[in-house]
């Protein structure tokens, strides 16, 4: 699955210390979501998404659709 | 943003929290394992009534651990809580497994020694640190 969420982080000039604390994570898994070693489940999904403002499918894509 | 942060923060602490309190616990399991192990050799000279209250205390606490790692597990994040299945899932397969084989050698005295309990939890212990260590590296 691939993920806009360093671009995202990025944009608010945020560290992946701080996106971990505001998900409530560690910042090893904000880490292996962004480089796609890891999935996160739904409700971390929609935590991003809240966070983010955004849609689940504007920070996270299916690889298969193309 | 800074909402989450606060909120977050008690997130932090808690998981920091329930980590002391299984260092507790499991220092007081070990501590009261190694009483009731050594206690009836070198302390209380085999007196039973004090064996056996040493050993429901060891039970107790054993209780009291079992419940703050399963506390303790539940507090973890989900990529936490996945290398943890996997180190555990790791440590019981490789223990069901040579601990059957190692049984076996015993009984058929293909081994000159008896088959030791200790010798299995060391096992496990060792598989399930490695199985967590990997684990971390392979999410890093």
């Amino acid at each position: 699955m691939k993920n806009r969420l360093k671009v995202l982080r990025a944009e608010r000039d945020w560290t992946q210390a701080q996106l971990a604390i505001a998900l409530e994570v560690s910042r090893q898994t904000i880490n292996a979501i962004e480089t796609g070693k890891f999935d996160p489940s739904l409700p971390l999904a929609f935590k991003a998404a809240r966070l983010f403002e955004s849609s689940i499918e504007d920070i996270f894509q299916d690889e298969m659709v193309s | 943003m800074n909402k989450e942060i606060s909120k977050s923060s008690d997130w932090t602490e808690k998981t920091r929290k329930n980590t002391l309190l299984l260092g507790y616990w499991t220092s007081a399991w070990v501590a009261t394992m190694a009483l009731a192990t050594f206690g009836p050799i070198f302390i209380w000279n085999s007196n039973t009534l004090l064996t056996i209250l040493a050993v429901l205390v060891n039970l107790g606490l054993g209780l009291g651990m079992i419940l703050a790692n399963k506390r303790h597990l539940k507090g973890l994040d989900e990529l936490q809580q996945k290398i943890q299945l996997e180190g555990m899932a790791l440590s019981l397969g490789v223990g069901l497994v040579c601990g059957l084989s190692y049984s076996v050698l015993d009984n058929t005295n293909l081994i000159a020694f008896d088959a030791e309990i200790s010798h299995l939890v060391i096992l496990m212990g060792l598989t399930y640190l490695a199985g967590v260590f990997f684990g971390q590296r392979r999410y890093r």
